[in-house]
């Protein structure tokens, strides 16, 4: 199998305390994976993990195919100044950071692209709009049309669909489907287990340490989700959020 | 009548137009800077590294006396270690970034206070805290209009990341490394900016000039070029208002410029287009 990364005893946390243990695994070139696990399973972490944004306590993050430049990467809405004065066309354009870079302006063929990816998420006639008047359905179309112009090979989403209306989840899945179709690699971490079932070939449930990596019919069952629910609850450290929710 | 009160003060008096060209120098440099400080949430901030660098340019003076060079050097210094030393203590410790700036800007001050008195009059005082826009030397000109032209050209080079980093820092983290170079570019831009407003406006006064306008600007402007445009074109028009004003009735020029700019602020706070007190107002009698 060849695989876009694996993890090898990958240890994730800060101020040393593990939010990630001992993760080992692969994951598939082209595959469509979901992470699942309760609140405070450390699914974030390992995204952060991934992208590199949080260098490993132990272990390492091994890329394939991929390599460290190939990734795009969506982080909790939650992580964005939504007030702060930018267009919304201007916040997807920089999606075509990897050829524009810092300074030089956008070409006839970059416009061209930035209008298509704005199409192509529905937000055609918003591209002025200052991005404090999108409602969040709209806010998160707008990051899926700036994560289609980084043109990745591999795709990390952070609940990209958490407090979105029914209606922007069926178009950005719609989206997160093209990916896959194309051979991208997409690892979504998510909370609504029917949406993994219907989209997500593989599901790796995460409590801190792994629960389960597979096809999702087999490793997506009550007995696992139960069991992470559990471990999360044993585990050490903070009890914060673990095991509340774990839907 | 209107040009005696409007020109002739200027067409006069050579220190009015080193204070007015002073002034305009400021205002075109460090009010981009303020503009970005506010949209970073980092107003206080800037208040903070403002009082930081009196004791830097305090030791200046020690040594030196009224020399703007070590008082230029000194300043940057101190700013610097201040910006740097509160990052890193917020980074290490548990105290957060806003209460470790206040912590080392209350001691600065102090500090820097302390320093000009051990050698210096009250007059020397006075000059440190509310500075000498009236006063203005050919070499402190230069100074001033220096940092400007710097200030603007490097703003020129680090406005998308710098942009970026203010609005998804994490998404110009995962793309590129230029993060941490525009915080620091920037940073640096911050501190070169108060020493310059320093010299004209003194430390208390320096960081009025690049936060009033760019407060003021917000209930003007929504984009973020505007919002530039808006704040340096109410910094110069407080600038030169503030020097007519004082020239006039004898007031002093460094508190009555932020005086004005403030008054700015407060008007468009209350009447300005764009989410003031009265925008909802007109809106609704627009549409009905």
């Amino acid at each position: 199998m060849t695989y876009a990364l694996a993890f090898e005893n990958l240890t994730l946390g800060y101020d040393r305390h593990p939010a990630v243990r001992q993760l080992d695994g692969q994951v598939a070139e082209g595959s469509l994976t979901a992470v699942v696990g309760p609140n405070g399973a450390g699914k974030s972490t390992l995204l952060k993990g991934v992208t590199g944004l949080l260098p490993p306590i132990a272990g390492r993050v091994r890329f394939g195919t991929c390599t460290h430049n190939d990734i795009a990467y969506l982080p909790q809405q939650s992580d964005i100044d939504r007030s702060f004065p930018i267009t919304v066309v201007d916040l997807v354009a920089v999606g075509l950071w990897s050829q524009i870079g810092g300074f030089s302006g956008l070409s006839t063929a970059d416009r061209t692209l930035v209008d298509g990816a704005i199409a192509a998420v529905g937000l055609t006639g918003f591209e002025s709009r200052f991005i404090d008047s999108l409602s969040g359905g709209q806010f998160q179309r707008a990051l899926f049309a700036r994560l289609l112009l980084q043109d990745a090979r591999l795709v990390l989403l952070d609940e990209p669909f958490t407090a979105i209306d029914p209606k922007t989840m069926a178009d950005l899945l719609g989206v997160v489907r093209r990916w896959h179709g194309e051979g991208r690699t997409v690892i979504a971490v998510l909370h609504d287990t029917e949406a993994v079932r219907a989209h997500f070939p593989e599901t790796l449930i995460l409590a801190r340490d792994l629960v389960a990596h597979g096809p999702t019919a087999q490793v997506l069952t009550a007995a696992n989700q139960f069991r992470a629910r559990q471990m999360c609850e044993a585990c050490d450290g903070p009890p914060h959020d673990c095991g509340r929710q774990a839907s | 009548m209107i040009w005696e009160a409007l020109v002739q003060p200027f067409a006069e008096f050579a220190f009015m137009r080193r204070a007015l060209m002073g002034c305009v120098a400021i205002s075109v440099g460090g009010t981009p800077v303020g503009v970005f400080l506010l949209l970073r949430r980092m107003s206080l901030t800037g208040d903070a590294m403002a009082h930081a660098i009196l004791p830097g340019a305090a030791i200046g003076f020690l040594i030196a006396g009224l020399s703007l060079g070590a008082m230029t050097v000194g300043g940057l210094i101190a700013g610097m270690a201040v910006a740097l030393l509160s990052g890193f203590v917020a980074r290490v410790t548990a105290l957060r970034e806003d209460a470790s700036l206040a912590a080392f800007y209350l001691i600065s001050l102090a500090l820097g206070v302390l320093i000009v008195s051990m050698r210096g009059s009250n007059v020397d005082l006075m000059h440190v805290l509310f500075g000498t826009v009236l006063a203005l030397d050919n070499a402190t000109l230069t100074l001033l209009c220096s940092i400007t032209s710097v200030t603007l050209v490097a703003l020129a080079f680090i406005f998308r990341p710098l942009v970026l980093e203010c609005a998804d820092p994490q998404f110009l983290r995962s793309v590129s490394r230029f993060s941490t170079v525009t915080h620091f570019t920037f940073l640096a831009l911050v501190v070169m900016n108060l020493v310059g407003g320093f010299h004209a406006l003194g430390t208390l006064m320096a960081v009025g000039i690049m936060i009033l306008p760019a407060a003021a600007a917000r209930f003007w402007a929504a984009g973020i070029g505007g919002l530039i445009a808006a704040a340096v074109a109410i910094a110069i028009l407080s600038s030169v208002s503030g020097l007519l004003v004082s020239y006039h009735f004898g007031l002093p020029s460094g508190p009555t410029i932020i005086l004005l700019a403030g008054l700015v602020y407060g008007m468009s706070l209350a009447f300005g287009p764009v989410g003031s007190l009265t925008a909802p107002v007109f809106r609704v009698r627009v549409d009905a």
